[in-house]
């Protein structure tokens, strides 16, 4: 079977959604591509987006980045300290200015002194963690509702909106039609879900994730299409040709690093000022390190960043949203896995085929066994998953050819 | 400036190690004294309620019962780095293994010593277990074992909640904090100095001596090493490299297995996710990196942690946040970790300079 590019995109688009809808007739169950989910999906997808962004740029540049969590957490304190001093928009600068404090210590140490680079991601790490503490006794013990832990809530957020024309949203003080709505309710074969799933990821929408989505298609046009990222690229592939090129090799890490704390920062600035209302100990909870397995499992690309923390942020979604309907995913993979054995068959890969008869076994048997998932277990699906992929695809995968070395300057002539 | 190079250069190699820690050490107090100024405290007055508080008997025992997780911790991280592995998943083997333990130790019933003994044993050996996943990982597919112990110890979390939910967790007590079964009397292992000091210290203790004479003064801590330093030439001498990830990794395990021994049988007798205390994993990281992997640097460095953690409650008390502490062993670390750096370039270029000279002047001689 020859495929355009666009017919193949097309169709990875549609039948996973026409999956869907099958499975929802099949079983009942609404949640899967409602627009409740879809919307607290894209809410949590975007602060791992972000992270895998922060990790993405780091290692393009030359440099392994364990610190993300870190640059996260100054990011949560100063963004959730700035938004509750001086209003939410401040607040998201603060917190980039704060992931980018953490991005510089990173750079200094491994960038100037060519210290280990996940040593000084793990130190980077346990001294966010510890230093917010102390900052937040400083700051915010003895406020009004705030704490060693947390701080005092904030007073005003990032204004929502909804899409006008589909779905309902007001353009100039018309309130528009909501078609996306109305279809959905219909519940029809594939275009009520397909209604969903646009409806969750356009109505009730915070700038500060539109801001955040923007960043994938601007990670992407800076870093393939722009002279900068080129020779950032080039500084992570293969420092000693750059430098030969005059690329200065030293400065590119540093912006690198810059940008992957400002986007940690601000992936940590969405959890204290948008997805919630105050600054609170632990509130990453090691997205930091999902951003990393993210990073991973895209490949070190913004689009396969983007899908991976679109799963991870959808798993998250339907356990938030319907916990019950986790079930029905194992008969969605099951589906899945059939229609993957027939066009198996269809290719003539055998070994293809005979995996996907077994995950398809197996999958249609724990949805017929499993009554509920333990959620302590589906907690670790990210982390097992980035496993799976990294034991079974890493033949596909790329990353920076010389991420994690250390370079200085002139060393190797 | 040219005369102080001098005596520099004259001084042996390890009383440059110690001075470069010395160096890092003040200047980390440095940087956190101007904190404390900039956030309008006064460091003179923190630091001395430190020294003052830290120095007495008391304290110098809690001192040394805090050191107990610390040692084991940056024992069982040191040896990976011994072999150039980076062991992250410390802090989800030993929960792991604290959790497995417990709830072993709490359903056998054994005379007193081997009791305790037998609860050692299976705690090291869930945490070479849970290290064992890492290590196939590597060797067999590949897998950076950094990226694979963080994503462990996620999984290892999950993993415990489960387990203790369904199956080990004893609500008999109805208090909030839950944890397994107590257990019995004949698995606890007594105080050396009533309430203050445990007797797992000694335990602590004889692991770090027992990582000495495995990794600096055995013919296999001899391999380790080598490998560690240079894969490649020590394949072509015939170690098989495979061989020591596993092995490291599983003595990794096993120590790392014993990191919450003290609060398991020593205090609490008992896994809690209340009780039983997190973060070691990581502040073993920390404390191998200022004991640079040796055993002596690690109690030095476990003493040292162990001394600031005890003076904190204090520390409060005189109106300074005591959240300062574990600030300034975090930045104790990574002064440390960049002077370290700076003193390996320093040492290189001497012995280079050295050598030439030596040569130099063997030419003129000939």
């Amino acid at each position: 079977m020859k495929l355009s590019r666009r017919a193949r995109l097309l169709v990875l688009f549609a039948v996973p959604i026409a999956l869907m809808s099958i499975v929802r007739l099949w079983s009942g169950e609404d949640a899967l591509t409602s627009s409740d989910t879809i919307g607290a999906s894209l809410r949590l997808s975007v602060p791992i987006l972000l992270a895998g962004l922060a990790g993405l740029w780091a290692e393009r540049s030359g440099v392994l980045n364990i610190g993300i969590e870190g640059m996260m957490i100054f990011g949560t304190w100063f963004g959730g300290w700035g938004a509750w001093q001086f209003g939410p928009w401040v607040g998201l600068a603060f917190a980039v200015l704060g992931g980018m404090l953490g991005g510089l210590i990173h750079a200094i140490a491994t960038v100037r002194f060519n210290v280990d680079q996940i040593i000084s991601g793990v130190v980077l790490n346990l001294l966010a963690f510890f230093g917010v503490r102390y900052m937040s006794d400083l700051a915010f013990v003895g406020q009004p509702g705030g704490g060693v832990s947390q701080s005092p809530p904030q007073t005003s957020a990032i204004p929502r909106f909804d899409v006008p024309f589909i779905s309902g949203g007001e353009l100039f003080g018309w309130k528009s039609p909501n078609i996306l709505l109305s279809l959905e309710d219909s519940g029809w074969f594939f275009i009520g879900d397909l209604a969903g799933i646009l409806y969750g990821l356009t109505n009730n929408l915070s700038w500060g994730t539109v801001i955040g989505v923007a960043a994938v298609p601007a990670t992407f046009w800076i870093l393939w299409r722009t002279r900068l990222g080129l020779r950032l690229r080039s500084s992570g592939e293969s420092p000693t040709a750059a430098e030969t090129l005059g690329v200065d090799v030293i400065r590119l890490r540093y912006v690198g690093l810059l940008v992957s704390g400002g986007l940690a920062g601000y992936a940590g600035g969405i959890l204290a000022i948008v997805a919630s209302s105050y600054y609170r100990q632990g509130q990453t909870a090691g997205r930091g390190y999902i951003g990393l397995a993210t990073m991973i499992f895209g490949n070190w690309r913004p689009m396969g960043v983007l899908g991976g923390a679109s799963l991870f942020g959808y798993t998250e979604g339907v356990k938030l949203v319907a916990n019950d309907a986790i079930s029905t995913l194992f008969l969605f993979v099951a589906l899945a896995a059939v229609l993957l054995a027939v066009m198996a068959v269809v290719n003539r890969t055998t070994t293809r085929g005979i995996v996907a008869v077994f995950v398809s076994v197996i999958a249609a048997y724990a949805y017929l066994a499993i009554e509920d998932v333990p959620q302590s277990l589906t907690q670790s699906l990210p982390y097992l998953a980035t496993l799976i992929v990294l034991a079974t695809a890493s033949q596909r995968l790329r990353p920076p050819a010389m991420a994690g070395v250390p370079y200085r300057r002139g060393e190797s002539h | 400036m040219a005369k102080n190079r001098n005596v520099i250069d004259a001084l042996p190699r390890p009383v440059v190690t110690l001075l470069s820690s010395l160096v890092a050490i003040l200047l980390a107090l440095g940087i956190c004294g101007l904190l404390l100024l900039v956030t309008g405290k006064d460091p003179i007055a923190a630091y001395r309620t430190i020294l003052e508080t830290g120095l007495t008997g008391n304290k110098l025992l809690e001192m040394l019962k805090r050191s107990t997780p610390l040692m084991l911790s940056a024992s069982a991280v040191a040896i990976g780095f011994k072999m150039n592995l980076f062991n992250i998943g410390v802090e989800g083997q030993y929960l792991f293994a604290a959790l497995i333990a417990a709830e072993f130790a709490s359903r056998i019933s054994a005379p007193p010593v081997l009791h305790v003994l037998l609860t050692l044993m299976v705690a090291s050996a869930a945490g070479a277990f849970w290290a064992s996943i890492a290590a196939m990982l590597k060797v067999t597919r590949g897998i950076n074992e950094v990226i694979s112990t963080i994503m462990l110890n996620f999984i290892s979390l999950s993993v415990m909640q489960w387990l203790f939910d369904n199956y080990m967790r004893d609500d008999s007590d109805g208090g909030l904090r839950v944890t397994t079964t107590k257990i019995a009397p004949s698995g606890q292992v007594p105080d050396i100095v009533d309430g203050r000091l445990n007797g797992v210290w000694l335990v602590a203790l004889f692991v770090v001596f027992c990582y000495w004479l495995i990794v600096f003064r055995s013919k296999f801590g001899f391999r380790l090493r080598s490998s560690g330093l240079n894969s490649s030439a020590a394949q072509t001498s015939g170690i098989a490299a495979n061989r020591m990830i596993v092995v490291a990794m599983l003595l990794s395990g096993a120590i790392a297995g014993l990191v919450a021994m003290q609060s398991v049988v020593g205090e609490e007798y008992a896994y809690g996710p209340q009780a039983t205390p997190t973060g070691f994993g990581f502040a073993g990281i920390a404390v191998a990196l200022l004991g640079r992997n040796h055993p002596v640097g690690i109690v030095a460095a476990a003493m040292l942690f162990g001394f600031l953690d005890s003076t904190s409650a204090v520390l409060q008390l005189s109106g300074i946040p005591n959240s300062i502490v574990k600030v300034i062993q975090a930045v104790v670390v990574l002064t440390v970790v960049i002077v370290n750096e700076a003193t390996a370039r320093y040492m290189n270029r001497r012995t280079a300079e050295q050598t030439a000279a030596a040569l130099r002047a063997d030419k003129v001689g000939a």
